[in-house]
Parts: C-alpha cells; sequence; structure tokens
C-alpha cells in the first residue's frame, strides 16, 4: 500500500512543482512571483514530510522545522521592498 | 500475538495513507489555482492550502506512522509556528499588492482598506501642502 501511496503523492507533488515553476515563470508580477515561490517551498516541506512517512525515519524533521519557522522572511522582506514600475496600473 | 495489533496497524497505516494522499492533493490544488485564477488576491487564497491543512494532513501521517509519542510535540511545534508565520508573509503580500494595484477590484466583493487608503493619501497631500505654503 505505501508504494502506491508514494507514487500517488510523487506524481501530485511533481505536477504541483511544475504548477508553480511555471507561475513563477509566467508572472506577470513580482508578487505572484513570491507567491508561487512560498507555494513551492510548502510542495517542498510536503515532499520531506512524505518520505520520513513512507520510509520511517526523522532525518527531515529539523528541515520541516526550519522551513516552517524563517519560510516566511522571504516574501516578507520582497513584499516590503516592492514598487510599482508598471505604466498602467491595472493592466498586467 | 493476538490479531488485534495487526488490525489496529492496518488501520492507522490507512488513515495515513488518506492523510498523505489528501496533502499531496492540496499541494496540487494550490498549483491549479495559481494558474488559473486571475489576479494576486485569488492566488493567495488558492496558496495557502498546502501551507496550513496540507502540511497538517502530512505531519499527522508522519506523527502516526512513526508510532513514537515524543515526535508530536515537534510536529506540533511546526505547525504553530507555521500558523503563526503564514499570515505574517500574507498580510505582507497582500498589502504589497493592494498598494501596487495588482488586483482587480470589479472582482472584491468588499474593500475595507479603500477609505483608509483615501484618508491616509489626503492627510499626506494636506501636509505635503501646508509645508508648501509655510
Amino acid at each position: 500500500m505505501m508504494e502506491l501511496v508514494l507514487t500517488v503523492t510523487a506524481v501530485a507533488l511533481a505536477l504541483a512543482a511544475a504548477g508553480a515553476i511555471i507561475r513563477i515563470a509566467r508572472g506577470p508580477s513580482l508578487l505572484d512571483r513570491v507567491l508561487a515561490a512560498d507555494v513551492l517551498l510548502a510542495i517542498l516541506g510536503a515532499a520531506l514530510c512524505i518520505d520520513m512517512a513512507v520510509n520511517r525515519h526523522l532525518n527531515n524533521l529539523m528541515l520541516v522545522v526550519a522551513v516552517s519557522v524563517i519560510g516566511f522572511i522571504g516574501s516578507v522582506t520582497v513584499a516590503r521592498f516592492v514598487a510599482d514600475r508598471r505604466e498602467q496600473p491595472n493592466e498586467p | 500475538m493476538s490479531p488485534e495489533p495487526n488490525a489496529v496497524d492496518t488501520l492507522i497505516d490507512a488513515v495515513s495513507a488518506v492523510f498523505m494522499v489528501v496533502g499531496a492533493l492540496m499541494s496540487l490544488a494550490a498549483a491549479i489555482g495559481l494558474l488559473r485564477f486571475p489576479d494576486l488576491m485569488s492566488r493567495m487564497h488558492a496558496a495557502t492550502k498546502p501551507q496550513v491543512l496540507g502540511l497538517f494532513l502530512l505531519l499527522a501521517a508522519v506523527g502516526l506512522q512513526l508510532r513514537t509519542w515524543w515526535v508530536w510535540p515537534v510536529l506540533l511545534v511546526a505547525w504553530i509556528f507555521q500558523l503563526l508565520t503564514v499570515p505574517v508573509s500574507a498580510h505582507m503580500v497582500g498589502r504589497a499588492g493592494y498598494r501596487t494595484k495588482h488586483l482587480h477590484k470589479e472582482l472584491l466583493s468588499t474593500d475595507e482598506l479603500e477609505a483608509v487608503v483615501v484618508k491616509a493619501a489626503k492627510a499626506a497631500r494636506d501636509s505635503e501642502e501646508n509645508d508648501g505654503g509655510m
């Protein structure tokens, strides 16, 4: 059963990471990219948790805790210094 | 040994398998929302799914699979810190998105920030005029 779960979650997480990377590449604004990078970090944490649960070890636990503690600093910093450089504000 | 522990083991395995699959589908839902929603605010709505509920389900799956009581406080710490820090970054991103007008005004049902922003802009303009006069 665990092999099936691992396959299903691996496919779902790979598709999700691909979607987040497409959004990072496409934009249109800097804040969209920051948000997609946050989602990519959450997907990474999910992959670490699934690795721990399926293989029954705790090697990644401190990394998951560290990601949840300091993962917000990047997006806060970027959002603090973001500026609008477009000519027409409501056109993406 | 009695068959009872095996049955319990199977049940715990099934529950944690369901948690893992649903938690992974949360990430997939967030990615689909990121790709299909029209503006920053609605994408932020989709992005919170794996950050809170998805992480909760996967940490619960880890705790169920390991079957040791002392991992639960560590997993709880990870989830509580995620609950504390995700609103901070969402608040900052949302505020910056509003200020730089990365939103479709016609899609908002209520806009409680607009009056505050208009008032602050008016106050700033007034103080600027007063400084110029003196």
